[in-house]
């Protein structure tokens, strides 16, 4: 559309567009031409980090109900509401006993820097809590930093040795994460340097493009016999967590539960990554509010809910996050994209050199390219160099302390002594869809649409 | 505990050596306490193993120079991540045999099924029979010697080690490899996306003598083919997009 109502003006185009009249498309919006044309201009699709940017039915559409005349609060400050979680008792011999339920996600070294990882495992370790390695492998920093340390065993086998799973203090298998379920690593070449190429025995510099399955074993039938495998070679000691992205969470976690996991991990599509299809990223896999009652309904139909833990990550921001993922029945939480936010990704005081690469403050999603202003998604020794590990390992701790209060702000409003007591009855729904998904009632009725 | 049922001389330890060898009945103990026992601090020696009846997870996580020798078939993940010692199955493997070899040696005197070394860093697996599909899957390092033919989809993303191929190779071999270097006497059904036949150089025709020799073979350098990678997937390119 032209304007053709007024006179032409210089000044009119100093005008927001929406106040000449001006009608965006809503089918066709600007960043849907952006993308056309940069498909066109380019042939490639667009690769790129962080989760899923569409708007999906989230945690914020439920509220607590808090206590009142029927139900009893906890005083705050005085009475106590406990936060630790035992992860792993089924099988492990040595199951990780944290004090939050807040853990770190999944991140390689890799598609992060050195330090980055590095204050991740400060951070966690100050806390009591666990971190997670990625796909490639293990570093000396990351253990030596990391009071609990989550070893992933992922299709690549990037890495994977048998002293370092023997070092880690759990194992999880990867099978898919909420970004891509069905999707494998990438890592572009530029990331790829001489130490990162080193870890995962590739050529320094190529696109490392991941196998997306195991590549000795295949269906449940053969996890159980992997899994087998894994505490033999580690001697029944460590906890063996299944991750997978959400999809079929029901099945998928029966099926894991069959297979002799410890610990379920179920993440959303909501949940980062650090370089992936577009594509891929927006439209598969599920929200995390439909997947938690999926995963709790399957552990409570084999009698296993709170036997075989639930972690849930895809989005995670809040206390108000955690305390509602576990009051629809998680064990505990993982974070992956608010703890790099945390560590100061995204940061406003970078808007100039986000600007220089196309991007803005709040906008920034290029992790694939290694550029980070923040020096948190990159390799380049001068960017890393700018994020602090004992600096950012302490901003780590204050972010899970602060999750940690808020969960616990709630948990006692609700009359509750431990957070994992919180349950679906202390919540309802902002929205119908929420409602369903979440499987509990739209504010002010009792109706759960898609309840029996 | 393992149930130690005696000791004796194997007729495979030759008499000088004098050794005696540790005798694991698997119908008397289980995986799980030969696993352990093979996981004690300072093991090492002669280790029999009877019984295996294709059992899962038989000798795993081995970081000793011990010797274990496995009188039948066994089934998934056998000598799986293997470390330093010997492990010989006098017999087929399921599965996943070897898979993540860092060190050491695996011989299977029978065939593989799948997934023979699978993802293997380092070390020597051989196998005097044929293995299945996606032998020396995304193999980083390991050396892999079949005296027979090898499945489909062999070597795929392969990164670094050799594979040696006495008999034939299935269809899509090498696809996606990376740096490992295939070499195949017989003939091979088809290549995957971005392996190709690569010159034989003196220094191949060296390490395929020395891989040959260490595997017991009698084959000649000079009767195989070489195969790597065209390196043309290193970097994305639109005009690739078709063999992703």
């Amino acid at each position: 559309m032209t304007v053709t109502s007024l006179p032409h003006d210089a000044a009119l185009s100093a005008r927001h567009p929406g106040e000449l009249g001006l009608r965006e498309s809503a089918t066709f919006d600007r960043a849907t031409i952006a993308d056309i044309q940069r498909a066109a201009a380019t042939g490639v699709y667009d690769i790129r980090g962080w989760g899923a940017k569409r708007s999906v039915p989230h945690f914020d559409d439920l509220l607590f109900l808090g206590a009142s005349m029927s139900r009893y609060p906890l005083e705050g400050y005085r009475e106590r509401c406990d936060t630790d979680i035992v992860l792993g008792d089924r099988h492990a011999s040595k199951p990780l006993h944290l004090q939050t339920p807040v853990t770190i996600a999944g991140m390689s070294f890799g598609a992060l820097s050195a330090n980055a990882k590095e204050a991740l495992g400060r951070g966690a370790s100050e806390v009591g809590t666990s971190t997670t390695t990625g796909d490639g492998g293990m570093t000396p920093e990351e253990r030596g930093q990391s009071k609990h340390l989550v070893y992933q065993y992922l299709p690549s086998r990037y890495g994977m040795n048998p002293d370092d799973l023997r070092k880690a203090d759990a194992i999880e298998i990867v099978l898919g994460q909420g970004a891509k379920p069905g999707g494998g690593g990438m890592l572009l070449g530029q990331k790829i340097t001489e130490r990162v190429a080193g870890m995962r025995t590739l050529p320094v510099g190529i696109d490392q493009r991941s196998a997306s399955r195991h590549p000795d074993w295949t269906g449940p039938d053969d996890l159980e016999i992997k899994i087998g495998e894994l505490r033999e070679i580690t001697d029944w000691k460590k906890p063996i967590y299944v991750k997978v992205g959400a999809s079929r969470p029901y099945y998928d976690t029966a099926l894991a539960v069959k297979s002799g996991a410890d610990v379920i991990v179920v993440d959303g599509m909501q949940g980062g990554t650090a370089a992936t299809q577009q594509v891929f990223i927006e439209n598969v896999g599920i929200p995390t509010l439909a997947a938690i009652p999926q995963a709790v309904q399957a552990l409570q139909e084999l009698g296993v809910h709170r036997k075989v833990q639930l972690i849930v990550s895809g989005g995670i921001r809040t206390g108000a996050d955690v305390a509602k993922a576990m009051a629809l029945g998680a064990d505990a939480v993982a974070i992956g994209t608010a703890a790099l936010i945390a560590l100061g990704d995204n940061d406003p005081r970078y808007a100039a050199e986000y600007a220089a690469l196309g991007s803005a403050a709040g906008y920034y999603d290029d992790f694939q390219d290694g550029r980070d202003p923040a020096g948190i998604s990159t390799q380049d020794p001068e960017l890393s160099s700018r994020l602090d590990p004992v600096a950012g390992g302490r901003r780590i701790a204050n972010y899970l302390r602060v999750l940690t209060m808020e969960a616990q702000t709630i948990a006692r409003a609700c009359g509750k002594s431990h957070l994992r007591n919180l349950e679906p009855e202390d919540l309802v729904a902002l929205t119908i869809e929420a409602a369903a998904m979440a499987r509990v009632p739209l504010a002010g009725t009792s109706w759960i649409p898609g309840a029996r | 505990m393992v149930t130690l049922i005696g000791t004796e001389t194997p007729a495979y330890v030759p008499a000088a050596s004098g050794a005696t060898a540790t005798l694991v009945d698997l119908a008397e103990s289980t995986v799980r306490d030969l696993n352990q026992a093979l996981h004690e601090p300072h093991v090492q020696g002669e280790w029999t193993v009877t019984n295996s009846d294709g059992k899962h997870s038989i000798a795993v996580g081995i970081d000793a120079p011990v010797s274990v020798t496995i009188e039948g078939h066994v089934g998934y993940y056998a000598a799986g991540m293997h470390q330093k010692g010997d492990v010989i199955i006098r017999g087929n493997a399921g599965v996943g045999l070897a898979e993540n070899i860092m060190s050491g040696t695996v011989h299977v005197t029978g065939d593989a099924s799948q997934s023979a070394a699978a993802t293997g860093h380092g070390g020597l697996v051989v196998i005097d029979g044929n293995a299945g599909a996606r032998c020396g899957i995304s193999m980083k390092g390991v050396d892999i010697v079949v005296g027979g033919s090898i499945g489909h989809m062999s070597a795929f993303m392969a990164q670094a080690g050799r594979l040696v191929v006495c008999g034939d190779a299935g269809d899509a071999l090498g696809d996606s490899i990376y740096e490992a270097r295939i070499y195949v006497k017989g003939t091979v059904a088809s290549l995957g996306a971005d392996c190709v036949e690569k010159p034989m150089g003196g220094e191949h025709l060296e390490e395929l003598g020395q891989l040959l020799a260490a595997a017991g073979r009698t084959e000649q350098p000079s009767e195989f083919k070489r195969y790597g990678s065209a390196r043309n997937l290193y970097h994305f390119h639109v005009d690739n997009s078709t063999a992703y």
